[in-house]
């Protein structure tokens, strides 16, 4: 099935962009979202640095987006079986991540009595 | 009026869910919007994770092979979503820092797999008979391009952080193999000799971006790394290494984001990269120690010349819960000072009995909590959260530390060198200029411990030896019941 890689390839392809300026684009991106990731983290409290670790940790499985792409594109067995494992993993990581961010957090709101 | 690509909407999706993750960052650092955030971190990824079900590659697979692409990456999705919610909900709160270091290590295996796949499905594309397919992919497939780069990183961070978090998974379950820092001399050696087979695969991979057996070279050596560098490090340094595989699990994702050219995954990843680079600094800060040395030091057990004997001889004062009640009976303000024994022997629960029984006496309680008591940041707030002590209570170093002089007593659970009045005094020590609680100042401390053996550190604790000091010799939990039965019975 050749035909199926063509878009799969165009899409990952640099297109009208040439290759250093995408890099360049992406380092851009890459920087300014890693200082405003200091600036908003810099100030966190104490006791909330186990919610904030599993809470950015959930956010890490981004990746799921990655593998979504990968794997369903169905362009060869083997990329689509890796792309797969990824897709689990990654939902693992996403979904323990929120859920056990937030079984936390209710823990440190007041409780009603 | 401008209009929009179907491209162009997935992008903006994108651009709604990497604004998402900033604000979701934003209100986790807030204790009242902390849940509201967390919230909004869970809808950038919905939106993220539909969006990535629009992408072109997965429409046309779609047209040509019908739902099959949705069936299958529904199930995968599924199968993922329920392993993630089931150990999450299932897994005691005690587990917390396990559970927190092996999530992080699913993430980065996913960012590996992830950049392998499309290394591999690039070279397949190269050889294909469609001459415009194999040309654009051949253009990616160039040494040295952001595509080979990134990828050999992806590997390479992705491998370090799943193996480095199975070793810290292993070492926080206490699993027999795992309990003692590896420390053997030749470590060293091993970490150069794989850093430096590294760096050799890291060219290779970028030099040769066509054979893909160089990229799974390069994994198997990063998996060995990630396993070296987390074995010799010890259980009171896992806060550091927890906060970096944070890092890192965020630096894979980004680096996944420039293979296959996708901004969400380079915002979302740096910022998580961010914030655990930043933990990671506390945590080195709350220890007064350099991050190199935690990786790569160990702790120098031999240099304070002052031995146990010398320190403890005819000075340890064992008291039985009755008499320590009688003190107790006459204060007015009394200091918690939880460790990580208090999570070892799950003591969370009978501390907030014995904080009641003290209450209802009238007595003012307070929790102080070392920045890196325990086995994860902010792990004695998370356990004490547990057994409902309410959070104003619990106060941070810096803020009760004035407060010792004016408590009557201190009770020290399970904590060791966090107390250990030698960071002041003794330059030579090990733990020299560490930030401690300075529970010595109070009138009374109390200190619950199974027995004498030395903390983290391997060194004496003057504390055990003050003329303030009694010593209650049991386990965390048995000793805190039994207190708390004597003090009601007075």
């Amino acid at each position: 099935m050749p035909h199926l890689l063509l878009p799969y390839v165009l899409a990952n392809a640099a297109g009208p962009e040439d290759p250093a300026s995408r890099f360049i684009r992406l380092l851009t991106v890459f920087l300014l979202a890693m200082w405003v990731g200091f600036e908003v983290i810099m100030k966190v409290p104490q006791r909330l640095h186990t919610p904030l670790t599993s809470g950015s940790n959930a956010i890490s499985g981004i990746t799921v987006v990655g593998a979504l792409v990968v794997a369903g594109a169905l362009s060869s067995r083997f990329g689509t079986l890796l792309g797969l494992l990824a897709v689990v993993l990654a939902m693992i990581n996403v979904a323990g991540g929120f859920v056990v961010t937030h079984r936390m957090l209710a823990m440190f709101s007041p409780k009603k009595k | 009026m401008l209009s929009l690509s179907s491209q162009a909407w997935i992008n903006l999706a994108y651009l709604a869910a990497s604004m998402l993750f900033i604000v979701a960052f934003k209100l986790m650092t807030s204790p009242r919007t902390a849940v509201r955030g967390n919230y909004l971190g869970a809808t950038g990824m919905a939106i993220a994770i539909i969006a990535a079900c629009f992408e072109k590659p997965v429409l046309e697979s779609i047209t040509a092979n019908g739902t099959w692409p949705l069936i299958l990456l529904g199930i995968a999705a599924v199968i993922g979503a329920a392993i993630g919610t089931t150990m999450a909900l299932k897994y005691p709160m005690t587990g917390m820092p396990q559970m927190v270091a092996i999530l992080n290590g699913f993430g980065g295996a996913a960012s590996t797999l992830v950049a392998g796949a499309e290394l591999f499905n690039m070279n397949v594309a190269a050889t294909s008979a469609d001459a415009t397919l194999a040309a654009t992919a051949a253009t990616n497939l160039v040494p040295w391009t952001q595509f080979a780069i990134a990828t050999a990183l992806t590997g390479l961070i992705g491998a370090v952080t799943f193996w480095g978090s199975l070793v810290a998974f292993a070492k926080l379950e206490e699993l027999a193999a795992f309990k003692k820092a590896w420390t053997h001399p030749s470590r060293h050696m091993i970490n150069l000799g794989l850093a430096i087979t590294t760096v050799i695969l890291i060219w290779a991979v970028c030099s040769y971006p066509n054979q893909t057996l160089l990229y799974w070279l390069l994994v198997i050596v990063g998996s060995c790394l990630g396993c070296t560098l987390t074995m010799p490090i010890g259980g009171a340094d896992m806060p550091v290494v927890i906060c970096l595989l944070n890092s890192y699990s965020g630096l894979a994702a980004a680096a996944a984001g420039f293979v296959i050219d996708n901004s969400v995954l380079v915002i979302a990843g740096s910022l998580v990269g961010a914030s655990g680079l930043i933990l990671t600094a506390i945590m080195c800060k709350a220890m007064n120690r350099s991050l190199v040395g935690v990786l790569f030091g160990g702790l120098g057990t031999t240099a304070s010349t002052t031995t146990d004997d010398s320190i403890y001889a005819g000075k340890i004062k064992s008291v039985s819960a009755e008499e320590i009640a009688m003190v107790l009976e006459g204060a007015s303000r009394v200091v918690i000072v939880p460790g990580y024994g208090l999570a070892v022997a799950q003591a969370q629960h009978a501390v907030r009995e014995l904080a009641n029984a003290l209450e209802k006496r009238g007595t003012t309680v307070e929790y102080a909590i070392h920045p890196v008591a325990g086995r994860m940041p902010g792990h004695m707030n998370v356990l004490l959260a547990e057994a409902d002590i309410p959070y104003e209570k619990l106060r941070e170093m810096d803020d009760i530390n004035p407060t010792f002089p004016e408590t009557d007593v201190a009770i020290v659970i399970g904590a060791n060198d966090v107390v250990n009045p030698a960071a002041r005094t003794d330059p030579k020590c090990p733990i020299a200029g560490m930030p401690i609680l300075d529970v010595d100042k109070a009138r009374t401390v109390v200190v619950v411990k199974r027995s004498l053996s030395p903390g983290f550190a391997g060194i004496p604790n003057p504390l055990f030896a003050a003329d303030n000091t009694l010593m209650y010799f049991a386990d965390g939990k048995k000793a805190i019941l039994d207190l708390t039965a004597a003090l009601e019975k007075g």
